[in-house]
């Protein structure tokens, strides 16, 4: 498989509750060579080898933690370093950075969203998942206003019902969809 | 946040217009971190256009100061990552104790928590009597912060953790005496540090070291630069000194890589040739 570099990417950003969303929809998910998708999850752990490794267990594509200066590559699926945040250069690969935590996590889900819009613009989807903070909304409004499209898991089917609740609170997304609609979203929107 | 209210344009300006006036270069800086620090700030102080901004980092000298401060990132912690200071204390410390006399250089130390850490280690091994460390940086307010040995108390819990996961054994309260909000630690740790600036982009090697630790300092900067502060520690590495790196950061693609092997899981390579 020749990598290309993506011209698409899908941010997937989730707290409380959204690993097991995840874990759930990564066997249907199908990416083309254009698209890749971001994970950016809170967690506690500082080892960042196990989210990988089980995460991997669940599709046939590369799951890979996102290193600095790594190009971000279609048909791959990335994952936001532990106590990171994420962004994205304009060469199209990642930095990584150690500044103060945004809405008490590192990685920042705002922060990735928004670098994403920076650099993808309307070619940016994002989703927001289950949890317990108000990380994401503020990244959500900046991928509108880059015209990306906006996704926010409908709050009932969360386990943690805030984090997309007060997303939903602040700005109306493209689609608000139950876990089990989310593999299939992604598989339409890729482009052909 | 509001992230994109300067544009990249206007940070070419604004970091052009900075290395003519003072001299600090931030062009090789990895921009989506430095315009998101720029953005922020401009926010927090509330500049009603990058206009005004650009007038008062290039008229007003203590600004600048703050500027500095403010865009680079000096968030740290006492003996971050536990295991990696576990690795110090178990493998490098004792390689470095058949010395007569060590030198350490902390490169990008910040406020100095990194290095307060190793004077600890160094004082458990039984080394520090015979160890100098040099810890530099490219923000004198942020030394000037080090030099004091003032932490807040609220971290000691949490540093306290830490260095029992590092494999420390003593009372860890034991190095520092508690005063109002703050935790000051014992002078005897400060003694063996020399405080001073340095600045990674422009300043040259200035000794030579048994031990280098430049812990999440490099992924702030672009890959050429990167290369060009590799050159500078292989300058200011021993025959078989080690180069410590933050957790995220690796030697592997630069251009001294051949001549150095990595220890293990954690991220510290040997000069080896």
């Amino acid at each position: 498989m020749t990598a290309v570099a993506a011209t698409q990417v899908i941010v997937i950003g989730g707290s409380a509750g959204s690993l097991d969303v995840i874990l759930k929809v990564l066997p249907d998910i199908r990416l083309n060579k254009h698209t890749a998708i971001i994970i950016v999850l809170h967690r506690k752990s500082s080892d960042d080898s196990p989210l990988v490794e089980l995460l991997s267990y669940k599709t046939t594509l590369p799951v890979k933690e996102a290193e600095e200066k790594d190009l971000i590559c279609g048909q791959c699926i990335y994952v936001a370093p532990s106590d990171y945040h994420l962004l994205i250069e304009r060469d199209h690969t990642f930095s990584v950075d150690f500044s103060e935590k945004v809405n008490y996590s590192r990685p920042s889900i705002d922060i990735t969203f928004q670098a994403a819009a920076e650099i993808y613009g309307e070619n940016t989807i994002a989703i927001l998942l289950s949890g317990a903070n108000s990380d994401g909304t503020s990244g959500l409004q900046e991928v509108q206003r880059y015209q990306g499209k906006t996704v926010i898991q409908d709050p009932r089917t969360a386990e943690v019902s805030y984090m997309p609740q007060y997303a939903l609170n602040n700005l109306t997304p493209d689609e608000i969809l139950a876990d089990d609609q989310i593999a299939d979203y992604i598989n339409r929107q890729q482009q052909a | 946040m509001d992230v994109g209210i300067i544009r990249d344009d206007e940070i070419d300006l604004l970091l052009n217009d900075i290395v003519e006036t003072y001299g600090y270069d931030f062009i090789e800086y990895s921009r989506a971190s430095l315009k998101r620090r720029i953005n922020r700030l401009f926010t927090i102080d509330k500049f009603p256009s990058f206009a005004e901004l650009r007038y008062r980092i290039k008229t007003d000298k203590e600004y600048l100061k703050r500027f500095v401060e403010e865009i680079t990132v000096n968030v740290t912690e006492m003996f971050r990552d536990p295991h990696f200071y576990q690795e110090l204390r178990n493998k490098i410390l004792p390689a470095l104790g058949t010395y007569p006399f060590i030198r350490i250089w902390h490169a990008g130390c910040s406020t100095g928590e990194e290095v307060y850490s190793m004077a600890i280690l160094l004082k458990e091994a039984n080394l520090l009597h015979k160890s100098l460390l040099y810890a530099t940086d490219i923000n004198p307010r942020v030394l000037e912060f080090a030099r004091k040995a003032l932490f807040p108390l609220s971290q000691m819990k949490q540093y306290s953790e830490n260095y029992i996961r590092s494999g420390g054994k003593n009372d860890f309260s034991s190095y520092y005496s508690a005063n109002y909000s703050l935790a000051k630690f014992n002078d005897e740790l400060k003694a063996k540090i020399i405080f001073s600036t340095h600045n990674l982009v422009s300043d040259r090697s200035f000794n030579e070291f048994q031990l280098i630790v430049c812990r999440n300092v490099l992924i702030y900067f672009d890959r050429e630069l990167q290369a060009k502060v590799f050159r500078l520690f292989d300058d200011s590495l021993e025959h078989l000194g080690y180069l410590a790196l933050g957790a995220k950061e690796t030697l592997r693609f630069s251009s001294i890589a051949p001549k150095y092997k990595q220890l293990g899981r954690e991220k510290i390579w040997r000069k080896i040739g």
